[in-house]
């Protein structure tokens, strides 16, 4: 449930995560160069194309510029207030490709690849003796628990509303906060008692939580 | 670092991502800007958790968001939230965070109250919006001056998250004193 992954087997999908993550940066590097409003709108019409070859559901993705809309207007806003609406418009452009390339790479890849794809970064915490695997079960757990802390928190909007009539208020936070502490302290004793992080670091691979699907 | 120490990040991390899920609230007298309990997690992470741990766990939050977990407000997440223009507060956050949880520490005689509020403002406001404009200003091309204003419109509801920040502290403080590990 919790990825904006998008289920499919395009060839987006099957071009390894490190090789996405690559191209999107270089090609954002590139784009800070370069400040000619045609190159972004051929762009923008390739990056277009590339959702539409992930089908329907791929276009359907395109709907996260709805929210972005408004943004980008403000900016173009703020550029044509200051008197410098033309060189604001490849500027937007610029984003909103920069954007949507990124994006189509995270729609593209599942997290444990992209997870997988980053690991080497923290090689460096093996130089100072911390152990690399500490970050990947760190993700584990969240993964676990952010679903159950919004169950949580919904659980008790809803105890709060009935006894008050509304909806939310600030004071959900405090008791919301002292149950997470009071549940880590339960899930440290547990990893604990199993032979703590370096003990699970003895296995070959530690689950990142349910694949999406 | 401790098992204990790394847990208490993830278990934050899960936190703030379960307060995107809060609706926003516009508030009228405020021109109906909406404000997002999410920053307030982030205020909250370095005043409960201290300095290290309260900047890891958003940064933490942030990895997951890379990774394309959808836990921002509005159910966005993945790599395109880091190529918008507000990424430079999304940059600010954790080190808002970890400034925030150093003034609480550096505060132990003061009540949670102020304390918790100066580190929200400081941390939360000042420290978020000083990556944060400069951010909008590269990523749009805006002068600096006007890619303030274009920002000044969220301070005011921030304002209000001060104060609730404050008022949480010191509420979680009372229940359950323990809990403040910025002060242990």
């Amino acid at each position: 449930m919790i990825s904006i992954y998008l289920q499919g087997d395009s060839w987006l999908h099957r071009t390894p995560a490190g090789l996405k993550l690559l191209a999107v940066a270089v090609a954002s590097l590139l784009l800070f160069q370069v400040s000619s409003a045609f190159i972004f709108a051929a762009c923008l019409a390739a990056v277009v194309g590339c959702y539409a070859t992930l089908g329907r559901s791929g276009l359907e993705r395109l709907a996260l510029l709805r929210g972005l809309s408004v943004l980008l207007g403000v900016l173009l806003l703020l550029h044509w207030v200051s008197g410098t609406f033309w060189e604001g418009v490849p500027v937007i452009l610029r984003l909103l490709v920069l954007i949507l390339a990124a994006n189509l790479v995270s729609i593209t890849t599942r997290m444990d690849d992209m997870l997988e794809a980053v690991m080497p970064l923290f090689k460096p915490l093996e130089w100072v003796g911390l152990s690399a695997r500490k970050p990947a079960l760190c993700v584990a757990l969240v993964l676990r628990f952010a679903p159950y802390m919004m169950q949580i928190l919904s659980r008790m909007r809803e105890a709060y509303q009935a006894r008050t009539g509304a909806k939310n208020s600030w004071k959900l936070l405090p008791p919301l906060a002292i149950q997470c502490l009071r549940m880590s302290d339960n899930v440290a004793d547990a990893l604990q008692a199993r032979g703590g992080s370096e003990g699970l670091s003895g296995q070959a691979d530690i689950p990142t939580g349910p694949r999406a699907v | 670092m401790a098992d204990r120490s790394l847990v208490h990040i993830a278990f934050y991390a899960a936190l703030i991502a379960a307060l995107g899920l809060v609706p926003p609230v516009a508030i009228p007298f405020l021109g109906g800007v909406p404000i997002t309990a999410q920053t307030l997690g982030v205020m909250l992470a370095g005043i409960m958790l201290g300095p290290v741990r309260g900047g890891l766990a958003v940064l933490l939050f942030l990895f997951l968001v890379a990774l394309g977990a959808p836990f921002l407000a509005g159910g966005r997440g993945g790599l395109g939230v880091f190529a918008s223009p507000s990424v430079g507060f999304l940059i600010g956050w954790p080190v808002g965070a970890f400034v925030a949880g150093w003034i609480m520490r550096a505060t132990p005689g003061m009540n949670i109250f102020a304390s918790a509020a100066i580190s929200a403002a400081v941390g939360g406001i000042l420290v978020v919006y000083l990556f944060g404009i400069p951010g909008v200003a590269y990523m749009a091309n805006l002068p600096l001056g006007t890619a303030a204003v274009g920002s000044a419109i969220y301070i005011p509801g921030d304002l209000v998250k001060v104060v609730l920040a404050a008022l949480i502290a010191q509420t979680i403080a009372r229940g359950l004193p323990g809990a403040m590990l910025s002060r242990s």
